[in-house]
């Protein structure tokens, strides 16, 4: 609850440090989309290693191909070079204990609350009564108890977010990726939404990567933050954050932060603004 | 244009088929491809056939004229006045579903054997899904349109022409296309049920008479003339919305 | 609910004025029954049991057609949506289909079914499974991606993903193809046994008419009316619940 290290310096680096244990790893990934008249290259060469346990943020201009970068790693689709390892292993499908929150709502409108929460433990054949324990957790942990009964067209765009994270999180992933989860919310539940994260990243102590365009989300919640540069998409730098474990929005009031997002923006506006000028956006 | 040879294909595979079964079956069943047009370029060369088909189609610019006419107007009304419209919908729709010739009879004793018969039973075919259309394209319309002609001070009629009616456009020609096809589909089968002129007409007499070529004749010239207006209003729509 | 209750008077009002000028005379007997007439004619011929082969035999001719509608549409819909070459050839077509009067195909089936409830069922079909391959093909599109995405983080099996993702997402979709073949099903049935038969509600109700058996007709014509608005209800009632889990 403590703003940590308030005024302390912001580290820069343009390597990114040796992580003590590298959880999942990217190496000279790219992306080449074949369209019908032209190649795109969307993304890379990328070389990135997350700590584990580690929260890390991706922030990049719209269309740098972050959205890519976490598709690579979810299994979910593959690069045309280089290798993304999970645990040790190459990835190659979605790997086992990897959870995906995404921008767009994804919870199933024909279940209520609980069964969505309850589907991926049901598909993975988990015994019934672990089902229900886990599944009463992540329903009371993300604040949807009155609402177990209700079907997601009755709820609100968060508390629909909230029952996708409740759904990744039953799972127990080691890994979870987030894309943009709060894209589509107004500010204020944004911040709440991402102290509800922070908790459940301390709670799990899974690593975590977030995909976002909002700067502030990046510098409030994570360790580290790495900033793409525009197509093709690689990183220009990583920030490290410097916050303590036990974290929350109240950190947004604190000069650190600002000289965190300060720092992100004097980055970030020169790739925005070639994207300007190039009319893309 | 690749999409124009796809349909192309597809098109030609048909006539392939239809020539493919001709010759299963034989002429007495199905005439071939080349027999229909052969019949109804001959068909097309009497004076009588002409005489029919001028009978149908004054019925059905009649009709649908009435159903364009009615169902616009009618549907603005209903989607203007949320209550009206609520109210009237599902039983438009109820309406819309029931088959209505079996109200046939009762156009027949009100209006007797002729032409007022036909019209009337193509516009309860017409009419009521150009009613459903323009009235969900007035519901569905976006609010922020009329509140930005309510900020631009445009006067009533301004908003009317100049923003609501190219925003609800494209929903009333769906319900147009709609509405010609199933006015057509009712002239036709009012004719054919009772009528002394007309293509339906012709279409039972052949029937009864067993001549084949002749119903297919028909047939081809009724689907070529129903697809090309669509495709017509269809291009106009498109032209219309640039899309 | 108060929409509910006008709606009713609304109804009631106008079947009340039929009865009214009916009653007077301003409407002729020649013309039309009362309606308080009809349901009594309708009384007698479903005791008498005298159009029962009839009804059982329209009644039967729709099912069939619905459920073969159903069925092709949907995999018809299945083997287009999987073939996007083929869709994009067909999509011209399907739009203008409905400009086409399908009535004009019956002779053919005549000749190749032979006159009867084969042909008739054809032409119903004929009408009734192109709403079904468009409603198919609308419920595909509309899957969100994000769906599959998620099926996919599940590690599901193509057949898993297929039933339990897919198809529930598409049902609202396939529902509204299942209301409107019951209704082409409907028309297709009776319209035929109307114009071109010899058994059936369609044609007892012709038949009817040209022996100005005026009676016998306005029963059948209520018997159709009623049980189409009574199938439209159910029918809407079940969409209304499943449109109202669909959000986006």
């Amino acid at each position: 609850m403590n703003p940590a290290a308030a005024g302390a310096k912001v580290v820069t680096l343009k390597q990114q440090p040796a992580p003590v244990e590298a959880h999942a790893t990217l190496r000279g990934v790219t992306r080449i989309f074949q369209l019908p008249k032209s190649t795109l290259h969307a993304l890379g060469p990328i070389d990135l290693d997350l700590a584990k346990g580690e929260f890390f943020s991706v922030v990049g201009p719209s269309g740098c191909g972050k959205s890519t970068l976490l598709d690579i790693l979810a299994g979910l689709s593959a690069p045309q070079a280089g290798t993304a390892h999970f645990e040790g292993k190459p990835v190659n499908g979605v790997p086992d204990g990897v959870g995906v929150v995404f921008q767009e709502d994804a919870s199933f409108p024909w279940l209520n609350v609980r069964d969505n929460v309850a589907f991926g433990l049901r598909r993975a054949g988990v015994d019934p009564a672990e089902i229900q324990r886990r599944v009463d957790y992540a329903i009371g942990f993300m604040g949807l108890k009155d609402f177990a009964a209700s079907f997601p067209a009755q709820l609100s765009g968060g508390m629909r977010q909230r029952v996708c994270i409740a759904r990744t999180l039953v799972m127990q992933p080691r890994l979870i990726l987030l894309d943009e989860p709060f894209g589509a919310l107004d500010q204020q539940t944004r911040l709440l939404m991402g102290d509800e994260l922070l908790r459940l990243w301390r709670e799990t102590s899974a690593t975590v990567l977030l995909i976002t365009h909002a700067l502030d989300e990046a510098a409030m919640l994570s360790d580290r933050v790495g900033v793409m540069s525009t197509r093709p998409g690689t990183f220009i730098d990583f920030v490290e954050t410097g916050w303590e474990r036990d974290r929350d929005s109240r950190v947004v009031s604190t000069p650190h932060f600002g000289d965190i997002t300060a720092r992100l923006w004097e980055k970030l506006r020169v790739e925005a603004l070639k994207i300007m000028s190039a009319g893309k956006s | 244009m690749p999409r124009l040879a796809g349909t192309l294909i597809v098109l030609l595979t048909f006539i392939l088929l239809w020539q493919g079964f001709h010759l299963l079956v034989g002429s007495s069943a199905i005439a071939s491809p080349l027999q229909t047009v052969v019949k109804l370029g001959s068909l097309l060369g009497t004076g009588e056939f002409w005489l029919n088909i001028s009978e149908t189609m004054r019925a059905f610019v009649a009709a649908f004229l009435l159903s364009l006419l009615g169902g616009i107007s009618l549907g603005i009304v209903l989607g203007v006045r949320k209550l009206a419209g609520n109210v009237a919908e599902p039983i438009l729709t109820t309406l819309y579903s029931i088959p209505k010739v079996v109200l046939y009879p009762l156009v027949l004793l009100c209006f007797g054997l002729g032409i007022s018969a036909k019209i009337a039973f193509g516009v309860m075919h017409g009419l009521i899904p150009i009613t459903l259309f323009s009235m969900n394209a007035i519901r569905q319309m976006k609010p922020v349109y009329r509140r930005t002609s309510q900020v631009m001070r445009l006067s009533p009629s301004q908003s009317a022409f100049t923003v609501i009616l190219p925003a609800i456009l494209p929903e009333i020609i769906s319900g147009v296309r709609l509405g010609f096809s199933l006015t057509l589909l009712g002239v036709l089968i009012g004719e054919m049920f009772a009528s002394q002129r007309g293509l339906g007409f012709l279409l039972t007499s052949a029937i009864n008479l067993g001549q084949i070529d002749t119903i297919m004749a028909i047939a081809l010239l009724l689907t070529v003339f129903a697809v090309s207006c669509n495709s017509l209003m269809m291009l106009f729509n498109r032209q219309l919305t640039h899309r | 609910m108060s929409e509910k209750w006008l709606r009713l008077i609304v109804v009631a009002t106008m079947i009340l004025l039929v009865e009214l000028l009916c009653r007077v005379g301003v409407i002729p007997r020649m013309v039309m029954l009362a309606p308080s007439q009809m349901v009594v004619e309708l009384a007698e011929i479903l005791r008498t049991g005298q159009f029962s082969a009839d009804i059982r035999t329209t009644f039967t001719n729709i099912a069939i057609s619905t459920a073969l509608s159903i069925v092709l549409g949907f995999v018809a819909g299945l083997i287009i949506y999987s073939l996007p070459a083929l869709r994009h050839a067909l999509e011209p077509l399907l739009a203008s289909y409905y400009a086409v009067p399908t009535f004009v195909f019956y002779p053919i089936f005549i000749t190749l079914f032979g006159v009867g409830s084969a042909s008739i069922i054809a032409i119903a079909v004929l009408l009734a499974v192109v709403s079904m391959i468009t409603a198919t093909l609308n419920g595909l599109d509309r899957i969100p991606r994000v769906l599959r995405k998620t099926a996919q983080i599940y590690r599901m099996s193509r057949a898993k993903t297929a039933l339990l993702v897919e198809l529930p997402a598409t049902l609202p979709y396939l529902f509204t193809g299942v209301k409107l073949s019951v209704a082409y099903s409907f028309i297709g049935v009776i319209a035929s046994e109307f114009i071109l038969s010899g058994a059936g509600i369609g044609y007892a109700i012709a038949y009817a008419y040209n022996l100005f058996e005026n009676g016998h007709m306005y029963a059948l014509i209520l018997l159709v009316l009623v049980t189409v608005t009574i199938v439209n209800t159910i029918l809407n009632m079940i969409d209304r619940r499943l449109q109202a889990r669909r959000q986006r």
